[in-house]
């Protein structure tokens, strides 16, 4: 029996809630402590299991299986695969700096660090889960929390209508995946959730066609898939930094990772029919997306919007279902998520600083918050897809295999670069340079330590991933290698 | 000895609730007085409960007393249910005004629950009425239990016009049964009721009318609403949680023992009566500003949710039915019970009495947030897996449109229930001065909600040994 890495990184943001829950809430700085070493405890096993993944073989590691409800052949089943484990560590360090930065909340902070660790336990849990049963069950935790992240804490203008809006969106998305699992679970005959098992069956090409799509489409409105993406900017926009960064960092890939789990790997037959339109909702995504993020105002709304657009991307290198494009989307989660994290955070820094996050009104801020600035900048080159950083070893291969496939829709994805490239540079140059309005002169006081670490701890991985590309690939080949096998074709 | 063991749980009951009519009279008037009688009670309960739960597992079914009772696992898991309600119950009379007071009020209460263990386990028409009336007769009494107060004399008047039609139309769907087969034991009645001719089908709408009204289905669902909002709180929470179990057991024996031949036309009827009921429960729930009116529709709603495993009719169906009024119990009786709390210390209903709370009370604040998103549907609280398991078995049955529904209608549920939290977490008292407005949780409720959510998780994460007590029954009646 081996040390039950996964179920431990699963279940400490849990238990460390319930031990917030615990403490008197008068008792604020004991909260943000207990709430980091958890943080920190969850983040070092997983780096620990990171490493410790035998890249060298394709398939499922780090299995532990517990017996949950035998009478419908439901078990505790985790386990990774080179897909999920480099998004068990960004969860873990999306969980870590997410803390360092909501080091300042005052309106019950107890709350607050409960339902964010509820929330991470939930996103550890689907990554790490192989039973459908569990996967949904972790999949509604980690979807709730977020409702009331948003609403107690979030932007009080619009929190009311996004945080319901989003809950709504995600609810009703998971809830069509389960009516499909259900099925899948009645008509495979196996009596069983554990999906290594289902990823056997071979279910008819028929029922396939007909289920893959409400399946993938399921999940894939949490990976915010063009029409159903509404309510992701709203959702980003209207919470608190961290959730935001939990959200557009961690969420979204929770669900393109599950829309893969279980639409592409258990029903390949229906995801090679369905690809041509996932295809096309992903390209509209990715353009539409960048178009729309050009036209904001709002800081925070092209932050939105570009994760629309950038989501779009992993979408697009899941449906070539061929080698170069599923690498690609699984380097894109973890880039995309370290990325977005650290848009959000910077945000949230100068929000928290200006109490504005109208571009024409802000300017001049690379003088007293230099580092954030910093951070956007390599934030918004790894969105370019620059070479030299993650973004890069993310998006290449992503072209390359929608080029294999259908070379129109790689050309008309590649405006989007240079759309991209546009708004970012346009929002930097307005935010950060130029002259500081007079209202902030001396008005914007510089960032903490906890701020700093984290936003260094960001910046670091994804210059560090793109220039030893070696650190990532390794790992997710080994993890396409294995949906490949699904996919009938090497 | 044999002979009464099958029945301990309602000797018992019984003899507890002559005590405490017994015992009344020489006890001192005061605060004592009223806890004693309350702790009397619960502790008596929970005696029962917990004898009922370790001495009196059935064996293989079995009918006793010449064919009037049937000792099976559908009749001992539901006494459970039944006498765990009324324990918690009596915790919540404890806080209410006027119910504690008086020991009619835990009488009452303990002769309803007589009635209800009888009803589940009944197998014989005579048996069954009886035992309908001796659980309504109470509880109408109960309903309208505070004199002074106009809104429940309206409820518990309301409760027994009601339902004194229902039970006379049910009479009457007994005995056109009995007419036609000249016997009154459920066991026996099976063989006469093979095709779905003209009298089936006036017998199914009669006993449909009895028994939909005791479960609140559409659309004999309208007394609902204004009995729970008139009742005092806790019997509100009784009515809605035990009462409508009991009515789900009758149900299921009835389906299973008389109609079995005839189950596809009766599931058709159900399905249709579940949609109705779910889709007219939560979308008039949307609407509501009371959240004592807003439970009620909830909880028809929730009869709704239930109904889709009876309709399956299947081993699974039924499981996943028992299985879901166990999590509904103890969701619908947690939240009931903060209602209760929040109406004692603001004097009000409506859902701006919420306004603050998680302020005014972090705790019951987190109660409620366990409470309501478990009537949601979500993990890791009971209501996740117990929807899970009534879809599941209805995809398992070929009812994928029902399953659909039930979904549907599970968004509506999640957008309501979302927004009483939003009163509870984020709007603000008027004067913004939570702090030296606490709310304070005596002890017996305090009691009472540690035991419910702890429940509400339990199920919720430790799903097999409820499931398995919850498929023995349902193997008992195929």
């Amino acid at each position: 029996m081996q040390f039950p890495f996964l179920s431990i990184i699963v279940f400490t943001p849990m238990v460390a809630a319930l031990v917030l829950l615990m403490i008197k809430p008068e008792q604020k700085k004991a909260i943000r402590v207990i709430a980091l070493t958890a943080a920190l405890l969850a983040l070092t096993l997983s780096i620990w299991v990171y490493f410790a993944y035998d890249k060298t073989s394709a398939g499922y590691q780090f299995i532990e299986k517990y017996t949950w409800m035998p009478m419908l052949g439901i078990s505790l089943h985790f386990g990774v695969d080179g897909l999920s484990v480099p998004l068990v560590l960004l969860t873990g360090i999306v969980m870590v700096t997410g803390v360092m930065i909501s080091w300042g909340i005052d309106d019950r902070p107890r709350e607050f660090f409960a339902f964010l660790f509820i929330l991470a336990s939930g996103v550890f849990g689907v990554f790490a889960s192989l039973d459908l049963f569990m996967l949904f069950f972790f999949y509604e935790i980690a979807v709730f929390p977020m409702f009331l992240l948003i609403v107690i804490w979030g932007w009080i203008k619009t929190r009311e209508y996004a945080a319901m809006k989003l809950t709504l969106y995600l609810f009703i998305g998971s809830v069509i995946s389960m009516i499909g699992a259900l099925v899948m679970f009645w008509s495979s005959g196996a009596n069983t959730f554990d999906m290594l098992i289902l990823e056997t069956v071979k279910f008819t090409p028929d029922f396939q066609k007909i289920w893959f799509l409400p399946v993938f489409l399921g999940f894939a409105v949490l990976g915010g898939i063009f029409p159903f993406h509404n309510w992701s900017p709203d959702g980003h926009v209207a919470a608190p930094t961290a959730v935001s960064m939990f959200h557009a960092g961690v969420l979204m890939k929770l669900g393109a990772f599950a829309a893969l789990r279980v639409g592409i790997m258990l029903l390949p037959v229906g995801a090679k029919f369905w690809a041509p339109l996932i295809m096309g909702l992903a390209l509209v995504n990715i353009v539409y997306g960048a178009f729309i993020a050009s036209v904001q105002t709002d800081f925070k709304y092209v932050i939105g919007f570009s994760s629309v657009s950038h989501m779009g991307l992993v979408m697009m290198g899941f449906a070539t279902l061929k080698p170069e494009g599923l690498f690609g989307a699984g380097v894109q989660m973890f880039s995309h998520g370290i990325m977005t994290a650290l848009f959000f955070a910077a945000v949230g820094m100068v929000y928290d600083r200006a109490h504005t996050r109208d571009i024409p009104k802000l300017g001049g801020m690379i003088k007293p918050l230099p580092l954030v600035g910093i951070g956007v900048i390599i934030g918004s080159l790894v969105s370019m897809g620059m070479p030299g950083f993650s973004g890069f070893v993310a998006e290449f291969p992503i072209f390359m295999g929608v080029w294999k496939t259908q070379w129109v829709v790689a050309v008309i994805a590649a405006i989007s670069i240079v759309v991209t490239a546009s708004y970012v540079l346009l929002v930097i140059r307005r935010v950060f340079f130029g002259k500081i309005p007079d209202e902030f002169e001396g008005h914007i006081i510089p960032i903490n330590l906890l701020d700093k670490i984290a936003l260094v701890m960001l910046m670091a991985l994804m210059v560090g991933i793109g220039l030893f590309p070696a650190l990532m690939v390794p790992w997710v080949q080994s993890g396409v290698q294995h949906v490949l096998i699904l996919l009938g074709g090497v | 000895m044999d002979t009464i063991l099958p029945i301990l749980p309602e000797v018992l009951l019984l003899t507890l609730a002559m005590l405490v009519i017994v015992l009344d009279p020489f006890l001192k008037k005061g605060m004592n007085h009223r806890s004693f009688l309350g702790f009397f009670t619960v502790i008596g309960l929970l005696i029962i409960f917990t004898l009922s739960l370790f001495f009196v597992r059935p064996g293989d079914p079995i009918l006793i007393f010449g064919g009037m009772v049937r000792f099976d696992w559908l009749g001992f898991l539901f006494k459970l249910f039944f006498v765990f309600a009324a324990a918690m119950t009596a915790l919540f009379f404890m806080d209410t005004n006027k119910l504690n007071q008086r020991a009619e009020a835990y009488l009452l209460l303990l002769v309803a629950t007589i009635g209800m263990c009888l009803m589940a386990s009944s197998a014989d028409l005579v048996m069954l009425y009886l035992s309908i009336e001796t659980t309504s007769i109470p509880l109408y009494i109960l309903a309208g239990f505070l004199t002074g107060d106009e809104k429940s004399i309206e409820s518990g008047f309301k409760y027994l016009l009601f339902g004194a039609m229902t039970s006379a139309v049910l009479l009457y769907g007994f005995s056109l049964m009995y007419g036609f087969s000249g016997t009154t034991n459920l066991y026996d009645l099976g063989i006469h009721f093979i095709k779905f001719d003209s009298l089936a089908v006036g017998i199914t709408f009669l006993l449909l009318a009895g028994l939909a009204f005791k479960v609140s289905l559409f659309p004999f669902h309208f007394w609902a609403p204004d009995v729970y909002e008139g009742a005092p709180t806790p019997v509100a929470g009784f009515l809605s949680t035990a009462s409508k179990a009991a009515g789900f057991a009758v149900i299921l024996r009835l389906l299973t023992a008389v109609f079995p031949a005839i189950s596809a036309n009766w599931s058709t009827i159900l399905a249709v009566l579940a949609t109705l009921t779910m889709t007219v429960g939560n979308l008039i729930a949307l609407a509501q500003k009371n959240v004592k009116r807003l439970l009620a529709y909830s909880s028809i709603a929730h009869a709704g949710y239930a109904m889709i495993g009876v309709v399956a009719f299947s081993p699974l169906g039924t499981t996943s039915a028992i299985f879901y009024l166990v999590a509904y119990i103890l969701t619908n009786l947690l939240a009931f019970g903060i209602v209760g709390i929040v109406g004692r210390v603001t004097g009000s209903d409506d859902v701006s009495a919420y306004n603050g709370l998680s302020r005014r009370n972090s705790t019951l604040s987190l109660a409620a947030l366990v409470a309501f998103l478990s009537l949601a549907g979500m993990p890791p609280f009971g209501g996740f897996v117990a929807k899970f398991f009534v879809f599941s078995a209805a995809v398992q049955s070929g009812w994928i449109w029902l399953a659909v529904v039930g979904i549907l209608n599970s968004i509506v549920g999640l957008y309501y229930y979302l927004n009483i939290l939003k009163y509870i977490y984020l709007y603000r008292m008027e004067n913004q001065d939570e702090e030296h407005n606490p709310v304070h949780i005596s002890r017996p409720v305090g009691l009472a909600l540690i035991i419910l959510v702890t429940g509400v998780l339990f199920v919720g994460i430790v799903i097999a040994p409820w499931f398995s007590f919850a498929s023995h029954a349902a193997l008992n009646l195929f």
